[in-house]
């Protein structure tokens, strides 16, 4: 277990190795439909977001013409260049028309996938939860010392995936309710209207983009494993138990 | 926070991973600045957008559904109004000027103002929805296109209508569906007056179920043909159903 002394010198010789704990188990955590629905609804999300963006500067507002515009930091603001796709406004609708369908295809497989393998028991987030989000936020603020048990993911995440899938429904509700206003009147109506629809639709932008910041700051402090888990499929990293 | 034992077995790997995921993510990123999708990419989009113009028509558009009317008091203010020519488009002699109904009609028609005031007439205070993305409500006046319909009698291989105006060759072409919709109409009064000349007097289309630019200003004829019309926003890429 020792290193010769007179290895190479940038490998300095180290202290015994302790008894140490054995090496974490790789277990499989992925299957492939989440991780090719995870990748594809990173890139499809991509492209809505920059779409909407160019899409959005036709019309940098909200509310009826000659009305009150509801609140809005970004009034008649034009997003930097590189965060648009489309060129103009006839090429970002088709860019957003076109992604549109891929995007919910990659969600609603994603969700059969969840249904018919059972997965949703241990992402989506449940009253039982509440308990242990609680236990895992002390943990967090440092007011409890050991990491409570958990399965594949903890009550936190739990309630993270669970928000943004529904984030994702609302984006593609409110998508339709400005799409088809009239078609749609129902939903538009439920929504508050035409204009009320097209803030909230333009608000579920700013949520994602809050997640996504996060989401990888989170991956690469606290579990970096997880990163390589999502691409091959295989986890060896500190949190390897199973529901 | 972090231990050291998720330190990969091997951080070659991981680090070719990470470099590798960088690098794409980058990549996708510079390519998607400020990009339309070039030459490439262009036409696929709008083979995309004619599949979404097909769902618009034949799924989520219905003859039935009516669009939701206002009362007179909601109507807004402000309504915008664009043309393209460089001043705003006015008849020389509105005298003179007629509604011509041509192409695959059994009675193509020559109309007057005063024969379409005098044909069936519709009202109706609605939600306005341009394609950039603003609404207003107003209140139109005209005849509905289905009675125009009734008159010339198209022939059974007419599709389509072409919808042509005066404003530097402006025109739209309509399926035969949104045309014969209830509140499809050919517009001569705006808020209880005759149509304003910035909203393309004597004559425009007009309907609730359609995105402004589908709606032909500064009319001049209707066009009834078996092939599918483009338009001045439509060869230029826009949607061509242009449905809400």
């Amino acid at each position: 277990m020792t290193v010769p002394s007179n290895g190479p010198a940038k490998s300095a010789p180290r202290p015994p190795v302790p008894p140490a704990p054995a090496a974490p188990p790789v277990v499989k955590r992925h299957h492939w439909v989440v991780r090719l629905t995870h990748w594809a609804t990173f890139l499809l999300l991509l492209g809505m977001i920059a779409s909407g963006l160019q899409i959005y500067g036709a019309y940098a507002r909200f509310g009826d013409r000659g009305g009150p515009s509801y609140l809005n930091p970004f009034d008649d603001l034009a997003f930097p260049k590189w965060s648009r796709l489309g060129g103009w406004l006839a090429g970002a609708l088709n860019w957003h028309f076109t992604l549109m369908w891929p995007f919910m295809a990659t969600g609603a497989l994603y969700l059969c996938y969840l249904v018919a393998s059972g997965e949703w028991r241990s992402l989506l987030f449940r009253p039982r939860d509440i308990r242990g989000a609680i236990e895992m936020q002390k943990y967090y603020l440092r007011l409890r010392k050991d990491h409570p048990p958990q399965g594949k993911h903890n009550p936190l995440q739990k309630l993270a995936y669970t928000f943004i899938l529904l984030l994702g429904m609302l984006s593609v509700l409110t998508g339709f309710a400005i799409y088809k206003p009239t078609q749609f009147s129902w939903l538009t109506t439920l929504f508050g209207g035409f204009q009320a629809a097209r803030y909230w639709h333009f608000w579920a932008v700013w949520i994602f983009v809050g997640f996504l910041i996060v989401h990888v700051m989170l991956v690469f402090v606290v579990d970096p494993a997880s990163l390589r888990a999502m691409l091959s499929g295989w986890y060896r990293g500190r949190f390897p138990s199973h529901d | 926070m972090i231990d050291d034992h998720d330190g990969p077995p091997a951080g070659v790997d991981r680090r070719g991973f990470l470099q590798l995921g960088v690098a794409g993510g980058l990549a996708s990123l510079v390519a998607a600045c400020g990009w339309d999708g070039g030459n490439a990419v262009r036409p696929l989009l709008l083979d995309a957008s004619r599949v979404n113009d097909w769902v618009g028509e034949k799924i989520l558009f219905s003859r039935h559904r009516l669009a939701r009317q206002y009362d007179i008091r909601e109507r807004s203010t402000m309504l915008p109004s664009y043309f393209i020519s460089r001043e705003m488009p006015l008849l020389q002699d509105p005298a003179t000027w007629r509604l011509v109904v041509a192409g695959l009609v059994r009675n193509p028609l020559s109309l007057t103002l005063e024969d379409l005031r005098a044909m069936p007439r519709a009202t109706y205070t609605v939600k306005h929805h341009c394609v950039e993305g603003w609404s207003a409500i107003a209140t139109w006046h005209g005849v509905p296109v289905s009675a125009v319909v009734e008159r010339c009698q198209p022939l059974p291989a007419a599709r389509y209508i072409r919808f042509d105006s005066f404003d530097s060759g402006y025109s739209n072409g309509w399926d035969m569906a949104s045309a014969m919709h209830p509140q499809t109409i050919l517009a001569y009064g705006m808020n209880d007056n005759p149509l304003p000349a910035a909203h393309g007097a004597p004559l425009r289309l007009y309907s609730p179920t359609k995105l402004g630019y589908k709606m032909t200003k500064y009319l001049v004829s209707m066009t009834f043909t078996a092939e599918r019309p483009l338009g001045y926003w439509e060869e230029q890429g826009y949607p061509w159903f242009g449905g809400v």
